[in-house]
């Protein structure tokens, strides 16, 4: 046929070859991934989601950096054992200030999507120093140096600002008081008013690790403890076209 | 596509020739073709029956109208209907009438070890017998009370949470600030003696007892029982929730403790909090 003699042009030269499939996959690209942008049901707004406060953003980073989402997922999914499980199943809004987000693909550990307040913070100390202490058949290693290492939130700022840049709505005044906002958190003590209006009443002021000073635990804790808590799923209606 | 050879005719080839070696063009398999096709058409007919074309605002729903959501809400809705009524049953009678009734015991007892696997055994262990700061809900020693009242209401509203403003609560002082490090020696010592233990120094557990009087008495009361009504454990048993030696009472003392339970009427609804209290109260020790 004539059209598929024409066809040896392409297989002749490498370049246009190189070209035309560039434009054939970028098509395809576009398809997938353009409506997405746009799609109602993927950009679902849902009340109560706030960005991470300082401490919490910390523990985050703590999370990936002890690389936590090889073995944990953060992403029930809509099937009825999970949502018995662990709870409401996920919604895209409650990942979309996580940069990058964490719902994983293996579950080697439970799913800690609905972690937050489902144990008291002295069993996470407890379990963080060793897991085998409170759950004998884990195989999770230990991670007692966490309340060992102590940190100061010094560059917390400037992460909010690169998450503010990749568009998490930060406002300048919650940068400003980064550190202090850092600082505050494991102290129910302290003046947190600040904090609570920047980030909400559902903050969590505690000493997270029971502990002088502000740990990695303390930062790793507060993340664990706001996760999945931030949506009321009692005044949540899914809509059933999704 | 080419065309079928003929017996006695040497197949059409495509033209293509490598160092002399020649591809025929023969045709591929009708089955094969005929499967291709219907490929076409499945995935044509899919694209139709499912959601899948974008729009600007929204994608084609497809006319199955299949949605996860809808499926998930489904699943649950068949299971709770199944079970709704015996749950109701579970949720509506006197929580001492459960145990009296076989049908309703069986079930409770069955559901609440389901639920105590899932959201009990991180702290309480998947065998129920504790950890070290986590009680063993398999012995009768009890800190809030193990009757089946006691033990519905532990789980409704936990104990020491910043959750439910009707949590159980209680603080025992971090005596470290109270005392003297020589009375603190006194009194640890005689707590062992209390227990049962030999003490490291009688002399100092007899000054002890004073002490325990003046400062532990009021809520563990002055023979070291313990009060369920402010969750003061009983001091005159064997039975220790962070260690009966010497060094960890005397850190008991000095610091304190303040072991938390979240309150679980949010996550749980009535049914199931009555079998999880249910399954706790027959492990062995309900009351």
């Amino acid at each position: 046929m004539a059209i598929l003699d024409k066809h040896t042009i392409l297989e002749k030269n490498v370049t246009l070859l190189a070209i035309l499939s560039l434009l054939v996959v970028t098509i395809g690209g576009i398809v997938q991934i353009a409506p997405l942008f746009w799609l109602e049901n993927t950009i679902e707004d849902v009340e109560g989601m706030r960005p991470y406060t300082p401490l919490e953003l910390a523990g985050r980073e703590i999370y990936l950096r002890e690389g936590c989402y090889v073995c944990h997922s953060q992403m029930i999914r809509p099937m009825r054992d999970e949502v018995e499980r662990y709870g409401h199943y996920s919604l895209a809004a409650e990942s979309q200030y996580d940069h990058p987000f964490q719902w994983g693909s293996k579950r080697t550990g439970p799913d800690l999507a609905r972690v937050g307040g489902r144990y008291s913070d002295e069993w996470h100390v407890d379990h963080f120093r060793n897991p085998q202490s409170v759950v004998p058949e884990s195989v999770m290693p230990k991670y007692g140096h966490l309340e060992n290492t102590p940190i100061d939130g010094k560059y917390i700022g400037d992460l909010m600002a690169t998450n503010a840049f990749v568009g998490v709505p930060y406002t300048d005044e919650m940068i400003e008081n980064a550190q202090a906002d850092f600082a505050v958190q494991t102290d129910p003590f302290g003046d947190f008013d600040g904090l609570i209006e920047r980030y909400g009443e559902k903050v969590n002021v505690r000493n997270f690790d029971g502990q002088e000073g502000i740990s990695e635990a303390d930062a790793l804790i507060a993340y664990m403890q706001m996760l999945g808590t931030l949506v009321d799923f009692s005044t949540f209606t899914p809509v059933a076209s999704r | 596509m080419a065309k079928e050879p003929k017996h006695n005719q040497e197949p059409e080839t495509t033209g293509h020739e490598w160092d002399g070696l020649k591809e025929y063009n023969n045709p591929l398999p009708r089955w094969w073709v005929w499967v291709f096709y219907l490929t076409i058409i499945w995935g044509i007919w899919y694209t139709i029956a499912y959601p899948a074309w974008p729009g600007i605002k929204n994608a084609t729903a497809g006319y199955m109208g299949w949605s996860t959501r809808a499926n998930v809400a489904e699943a649950i809705a068949e299971a709770e209907a199944a079970n709704a009524g015996i749950n109701e049953k579970l949720a509506s009678v006197e929580l001492t009438a459960i145990q009296t009734d076989p049908e309703l015991q069986g079930y409770a007892t069955s559901a609440g070890a389901a639920v105590f696997r899932t959201w009990c055994a991180q702290c309480h262990g998947a065998g129920a017998a504790g950890a070290k700061g986590y009680p063993n809900l398999q012995d009768d020693a009890w800190l809030w009370g193990g009757t089946m009242e006691d033990i519905h209401y532990t789980v409704t509203h936990g104990i020491r949470n910043e959750d439910d403003p009707d949590a159980r609560y209680s603080e025992m002082p971090a005596f470290g600030e109270i005392l003297e490090g020589e009375q603190i020696a006194q009194v640890a010592n005689y707590v062992m003696r209390l227990s049962g233990q030999t003490p490291q120094d009688a002399a100092a557990a007899d000054a002890g007892e004073e002490v325990f009087l003046d400062n532990c008495a009021a809520c563990h009361m002055d023979d070291g029982t313990g009060d369920k009504f402010q969750g003061a454990p009983n001091l005159s048993d064997a039975i220790w929730l962070y260690g009966g030696d010497y060094d960890t009472i005397v850190q008991t003392v000095t610091y304190s403790r303040y072991g938390v339970m979240p309150p679980w009427s949010e996550r749980l609804s009535e049914a199931e909090i009555r079998a999880v209290a249910t399954y706790v109260h027959q492990l062995g020790g309900g009351e």
